[in-house]
């Protein structure tokens, strides 16, 4: 009598830890901030510039995707380092130091992550706190979407074919949070969440802009998943365009970790 | 499973996708969905093993221990689920491969005690007059294999750097090797003694290669593999196997050197049965 209570306690236990951990996946709305003074656009100015990359460039992987037919046979490289010309794609470029005391219109714009040909679509993301996320499985096969933050709880989800999109927000600014597929375990994409909505990804050129910044001294920093971080510091008067230029050079042949 | 990273291949549990029908084996699907249905037959069979022990066999420790068995894979099963459900936490997919592997020891230690040759042997008894006494360094091995076991099961959960684990090897290495050649030097005319004290001195030599071979292929070679490699996945596999075949043996060790070699002054001896002073 005793052993069953003991194993029916412990299953009422699961039961309960099953229905916390679902109810914790679907986060709150963002707090709009009070007190904060808002950019005229008028005076905005802007920021531009490239990231180059030179050093010993690891060789792109090609994944193998024979253990799911589903995945295609279009050939699928590892997105890690995709350097062209020596311009480094896929770095995120925000503003690290400057907006303090900045308040910004909440961002209601969907962001989207598509999965086709078991890949993750864009590799690297930027988005705003709070702003919604939705998640497209375009494959026949079924993904699990699993995000990785440390600052906020991570979630696991399914996601059949032709299934309805995945919705999810991210309340807590993050870099680099790695979002995998456990089920084709080569798939992962990087999502940046930051408090403000002045931030660039470097596409194929390496090149980026970042539009909308108010008068003021900045620490603009470019971020990238194996080559980690680097910062600058810029000063941008009334309507002014200033230039910002980040070179990640890899000397020793090693690749470095993000840190 | 874990060496191809599909742990959470299967978001849900005890469901797969929310549905017990079988779903599509492709991917991670097929070692995570895979790794439930070996379980479920694992559950199955030991049930069975546990209402036949109870019909027959008449020792009541022999019963216990066969209930035992039951409760730790039943244990083992709620600790997948919550490992699954809660996303992988270390500690506790830690705890889900030590009590995997105290399942496969009490299997063992069934196979070995319910089998003709344990049942019909003569107990040939040596009194140990040593220090420390080869029973308690045949409990020193288990309880080395299993801190081993759970430092191994924290560095491969991502809950610990992989240091304490190689350092710990070392101390493994010497306590197995200690008690295997204290069986082979005193006890080798008891051939219970002298199998799995040679079986374990060749599984911690095989051991170590296979630890070395997969901290090359996991941390050196490895480090920034895009997707799981064969050889990465093989070796680290054949690592827990064989680490897991390593822990039975010195559990089976422990249980041959308690039959057969008790201590000096122990009630066993001083029952009258016939002791031999080696």
């Amino acid at each position: 009598m005793r052993i069953t209570v003991f194993f029916c306690s412990i299953l009422l236990l699961v039961a309960l830890s099953a229905c916390n951990s679902k109810s914790e996946s679907t986060s709150a709305t963002s707090q709009p901030q009070a007190g904060l003074t808002p950019i005229d656009p008028a005076t905005a100015g802007s920021i531009s510039g490239n990231v180059k990359f030179s050093g010993t460039l690891p060789k792109a992987q090609q994944i193998d995707m024979s253990q799911d037919p589903a995945c295609g046979n279009k050939p699928n490289f590892d997105e890690s380092f995709v350097v062209s010309n020596g311009a480094l794609a896929n770095a995120f470029i925000y503003v690290k130091k400057g907006l303090e005391g900045r308040s910004f219109p909440a961002v209601s714009t969907v962001a989207k992550i598509t999965q086709q040909n078991c890949r993750y679509t864009p590799h690297v993301m930027g988005i705003v706190a709070g702003q919604p996320v939705q998640i497209i499985n375009a494959d026949q096969t079924t993904h699990n979407i699993h995000p990785m933050p440390t600052a906020s709880k991570q979630w696991n989800e399914s996601q059949l074919p032709n299934d309805q999109p995945i919705q999810k927000t991210f309340n807590k600014p993050e870099l680099m949070i790695p979002v995998k597929c456990n089920q084709h375990p080569w798939m992962r994409m990087y999502l940046n969440v930051v408090s403000n909505p002045l931030f660039a990804v470097t596409g194929p050129d390496g090149r980026f802009e970042i539009k909308g910044l108010p008068p003021g001294e900045y620490t603009i920093a470019a971020v990238h998943e194996k080559m980690g971080e680097q910062e600058m510091k810029v000063t941008i008067g009334p309507k002014e365009t200033k230039s910002a230029d980040f070179a990640f050079v890899n000397s020793h042949g090693v690749e470095p970790r993000l840190q | 499973m874990t060496s191809n990273d599909a742990g959470l291949a299967v978001p849900d549990w005890p469901t797969s996708f929310h549905t017990f029908r079988m779903p599509r084996m492709v991917g991670g699907v097929l070692y995570e969905h895979g790794h439930r249905m070996m379980a479920g037959f694992t559950i199955l069979l030991t049930l069975g093993i546990t209402i036949f022990t109870l019909m027959v066999d008449r020792r009541k420790w022999m019963k216990r221990l066969a209930i035992g068995a039951f409760a730790t894979i039943i244990v083992q099963a709620i600790l997948g689920g919550v490992t699954v459900l809660h996303l992988l936490p270390p500690m506790v997919s830690t705890a889900h491969a030590i009590v995997g592997q105290t399942f496969f020891c009490i299997s063992v230690a069934i196979a070995l005690l319910t089998g003709r040759k344990y049942t019909g042997e003569v107990e040939r008894t040596a009194v140990d007059r040593r220090k420390p006494s080869l029973i308690n360094l045949t409990l020193l091995s288990v309880l080395v294999l299993y801190v081993q076991l759970a430092l191994g099961g924290m560095f491969r959960h991502k809950g610990m750097s992989w240091e304490p684990h190689v350092f710990n090897a070392a101390v493994v290495a010497i306590v197995l090797t200690w008690t295997s050649i204290r069986v082979l030097s005193y006890y080798s005319q008891v051939e219970s003694l002298k199998r799995p004290a040679v079986m374990m001195l060749g599984l911690v030599m095989v051991q170590l290669c296979l630890g070395f071979i997969s901290f090359l292929t996991k941390i050196v070679w490895g480090r920034d593999a895009v997707q799981p490699e064969p050889f990465m996945v093989w070796s680290t596999v054949a690592h827990v196997a064989v680490g897991a075949l390593l822990l039975a043996t010195a559990v089976v060790l422990a249980i041959q050197a308690w039959r057969h070699v008790p201590v000096l002054g122990e009630e066993r001896v001083s029952k009258g049965v016939k002791a031999v002073t080696a």
